[in-house]
């Protein structure tokens, strides 16, 4: 019925193949290294393959597999899958410190570690857990700066002129309702949906985020006075219920899409959108980056950024972190991205004739040294998402009526006793 | 070339027959014995092992491990690294001074879910069963057209939440294609997702529309068991229509309708993927049902302290309550089989 012969010839010729297969496998190995990577935008992502082949073409012995992801996996998934004991040998993570437990320390295999300290200095404890000073973990993909943007055509074809530095938040939100009533614009302002983007300008209003004893203490007079402002811009028509309304709890949400079509005057984000802007808006309208607005307390926007770092610690590892880490790679990437370096030492030849990425870089890079100190320690807190998260969820509760303004106030504070509590157990 | 065709198509078959009973005989081979040693009563389930291994994979483990996660806390995922705490979560959940305001719980959000899933899952399913009657008391008229409209409205069973959620939040946004029409005729634009009230209408519409074909389906089958004789019976009597629906359609349709209501109201309570979509559970939290409550405290809210055992406590309530709904729907449809039986 069967033909034996050429059945044990066929099997016997599957075999060879197979063994022989294996043998070069093993002869040739790669070593793979998996990287769960988001980027702001297409460029983002085209930039850091570029770097990608680049090492690939020095490291023929490392398989850097990239996994481009949405942002979102990076908030919700990656933390699931590390808390697993999955998740890819590096990452690029923006809560920097939530995600510390799961860092791995690249020390010993990194080819210059004081580089890594010279260079990266002040980030690198971002990425550690408290009581650990030595740790190298990662480093700054991206540094970036919280602060507003306005549509300063729009301000030109209002006649209303643009406010300096030293202006204030209130003062802001006139001129900027001026601008709308005058033109019909939709939206006056508006803000990206983040506790992070309200940290600032709460701080500016006196806002500490700590208490005396340094640990995280949420609601306090500035915290207050920033609070209500929102919830009274939200009220009075100067930010549209629309924006914040749409989503729920402490999901992120950024209003470009209005801002791209010009149905907004002014927008609170962050030096990441240059590339956005740049590349979305052109030079549809001029869309002008503008210094911090002050409050009583200071004249500050938060700083933050992502972070590559690493969930494993190996040679390998270790080389792609060198490699991307290094002045010549990260000059490259942060040229092409048009972001803010996260490095000490790094002159950057930014690849575009654009004047108003041009002025934007400026404006946020010069906003740098005006960081308040309470917005650096905050950044580096390792619970600072409990106190953004509280902040965003109760106070779009409010915002939607479900809840007063005080009462938010109190649930902001049960809920990060209550986080603190579940988390550290006391 | 069809005889060649044939041949090998002949010799495929052979081949494939030769490897079943090759199959047939090795598992005879280890049942024959097998049957001797623990007898052909008990042999069933030898056959059923392998769906109750699957059915104890999938269900009864993770069920367990539920349950285990809502008696510990802490961050950690691995069960032996977390601490037993008893009924705490429990605890938490009920901790309310007035259970009719949800401010007044300790986990207000948790209250909020329920009462937006009894909101939405009443409205929901009475306008359900309503459309789905009307549709199919329609469809099953001699109609023109009647298969395409019968395809039309079962369309959106096929359609992945996400897309269905997607595509209403097109349609619906401040800056949306039903906004831009309404603009467009002189009309303002209406905030169909962001304003609490209407957020809640426009979900329990999206929902319908999305799953009112399957219902429907449910109904046009009922319609056209009704035995034609009682309708020629009463045309002859001269019963006017809205008399013979009242008095035939709906009494004999009862049984479905029941079906109907027990299946949209388990489906109503687990709903979340096409809402979340649609509205992000907002405003606020206006549209944020109990499924959504259980996936941020447990997975979603980044940065937040992942809280797995609150989630597994109160997905462990939520299961209480699909199971009374499931019960209530086994003993209609037991009660349905035994009056079938009966007759």
């Amino acid at each position: 019925m069967f033909n034996l012969k050429l059945i044990i010839k066929a099997t016997t010729v599957v075999f060879l193949s197979i063994t022989v297969s294996l043998i070069s496998s093993v002869s040739f190995a790669k070593t793979d290294v998996r990287i769960m990577w988001y980027g702001d935008g297409e460029t983002e992502g085209v930039a850091f393959k570029n770097q990608i082949a680049k090492f690939h073409a020095s490291n023929p012995n490392i398989n850097v597999i990239v996994d481009e992801v949405p942002y979102k996996a990076i908030q919700d998934t990656l933390p699931v899958q590390l808390a697993a004991g999955e998740g890819p040998d590096i990452a690029r993570v923006t809560d920097l410190g939530g995600l510390a437990k799961y860092y791995k320390d690249l020390t010993p295999f990194l080819k210059d570690p004081s580089y890594w300290e010279s260079s990266y200095g002040p980030f690198l404890k971002w990425y550690r857990l408290p009581g650990d000073k030595t740790s190298i973990n990662g480093f700054q993909s991206t540094m970036t700066v919280t602060g507003p943007y306005v549509n300063k055509t729009l301000f030109e074809q209002a006649g209303v002129n643009l406010l300096g530095a030293g202006a204030t938040w209130d003062e802001w939100a006139i001129a900027a309702n001026k601008v709308a009533s005058k033109l019909n614009i939709a939206i006056p302002m508006g803000w990206d949906r983040s506790g992070h983007r309200v940290a600032g300008p709460a701080i500016s209003m006196g806002a500490k985020y700590f208490g005396a004893d340094g640990k995280p203490k949420l609601v306090d007079s500035g915290l207050k006075t920033m609070t209500r402002m929102l919830y009274d811009w939200h009220q009075n028509g100067t930010m549209s219920k629309d924006l914040w309304g749409s989503v729920s709890g402490t999901t992120y949400h950024a209003p470009n899409e209005w801002w791209n079509n010009a149905g907004m005057v002014m927008m609170m984000s962050g030096s990441w959108q240059i590339n956005r802007f740049s590349k979305e808006v052109g030079d549809d309208f001029d869309w002008w980056a503008v210094p911090a607005p002050c409050g009583p307390s200071a004249c500050t926007g938060m700083p933050g950024g992502n972070a590559l770092v690493a969930f494993n610690a190996n040679e390998s590892v270790g080389k792609v972190m060198d490699f991307l880490a290094s002045k010549e790679s990260l000059r490259e990437f942060i040229g092409d991205v048009l972001a803010i370096p996260g490095h000490l030492d790094l002159q950057v030849d930014y690849k575009t004739d654009n004047p108003l990425a041009k002025h934007a870089l400026e404006t946020f890079a010069g906003a740098v040294p005006t960081i308040d100190s309470i917005a650096f320690d905050l950044q580096a807190h390792v619970d600072n998402r409990i106190l953004f998260n509280a902040t965003i969820s109760r106070l779009g509760q409010a915002i939607a009526g479900e809840m007063s303004l005080e009462e938010a106030w109190v649930r902001m504070d049960k809920d990060v006793t209550k986080q603190l509590k579940e988390k550290y157990g006391n | 070339m069809f005889i060649t065709n044939y041949k090998f198509k002949n010799q495929f078959i052979k081949i494939i027959s030769n490897l079943f009973a090759l199959i047939m005989n090795a598992i005879d081979l280890l049942m024959r014995p097998l049957q001797k040693i623990i007898g052909v009563r008990r042999m069933p389930y030898i056959f059923l092992l392998p769906n109750l291994i699957f059915f104890g994979l999938f269900v009864i483990i993770p069920l367990v491990v539920n349950i285990f996660f809502s008696l510990t806390g802490g961050t950690e995922l691995y069960i032996s690294n977390r601490d037993f705490s008893g009924l705490r979560h429990y605890q938490t959940l009920f901790d309310c001074q007035d259970y009719f305001n949800p401010n007044s719980c300790n986990e207000d959000y948790f209250w909020r879910g329920i009462y937006n899933t009894i909101t939405f899952v009443f409205f929901q399913v009475i306008l359900m069963i309503f459309f789905s009657l009307l549709t199919g008391v329609i469809l099953n008229k001699n109609i023109i057209g009647r298969g395409f409209f019968r395809s039309v409205f079962f369309f959106p069973v096929l359609l992945s939440p996400v897309v269905v959620g997607l595509i209403w939040k097109w349609i619906l946004l401040k800056n949306g294609i039903l906004n831009a029409i309404i603009e467009s005729n002189g009309g303002t634009a209406i905030s169909f997702l962001t304003a609490p009230g209407l957020a809640m209408s426009s979900s329990i519409f999206v929902s319908i529309w999305a799953h009112m074909g399957f219902y429907t389906l449910i109904i046009l089958a009922g319609l056209q068991a009704i035995p034609p004789n009682l309708y020629e019976a009463a045309e002859m009597d001269g019963t006017s229509k809205e008399r013979t629906f009242w008095r035939i359609t709906l009494p004999l349709l009862l049984p479905n309708l029941v079906v109907v209501f027990v299946l949209a109201s388990i489906k109503g309570v687990q709903t979340f993927d096409e809402i979340y979509v649609l509205t992000g559970g907002g405003p606020g939290t206006a549209t944020s049902l109990i499924v959504q409550y259980i996936y941020t405290t447990g997975f979603a809210a980044a940065g937040q302290v992942q809280n797995f055992g609150l989630a597994a406590a109160a997905s462990m309530v939520l299961g209480l309550v699909l199971l009374v709904l499931t019960l209530i729907q086994l003993y209609i449809g037991r009660d349905k089989e035994s009056k079938t039986q009966d007759i």
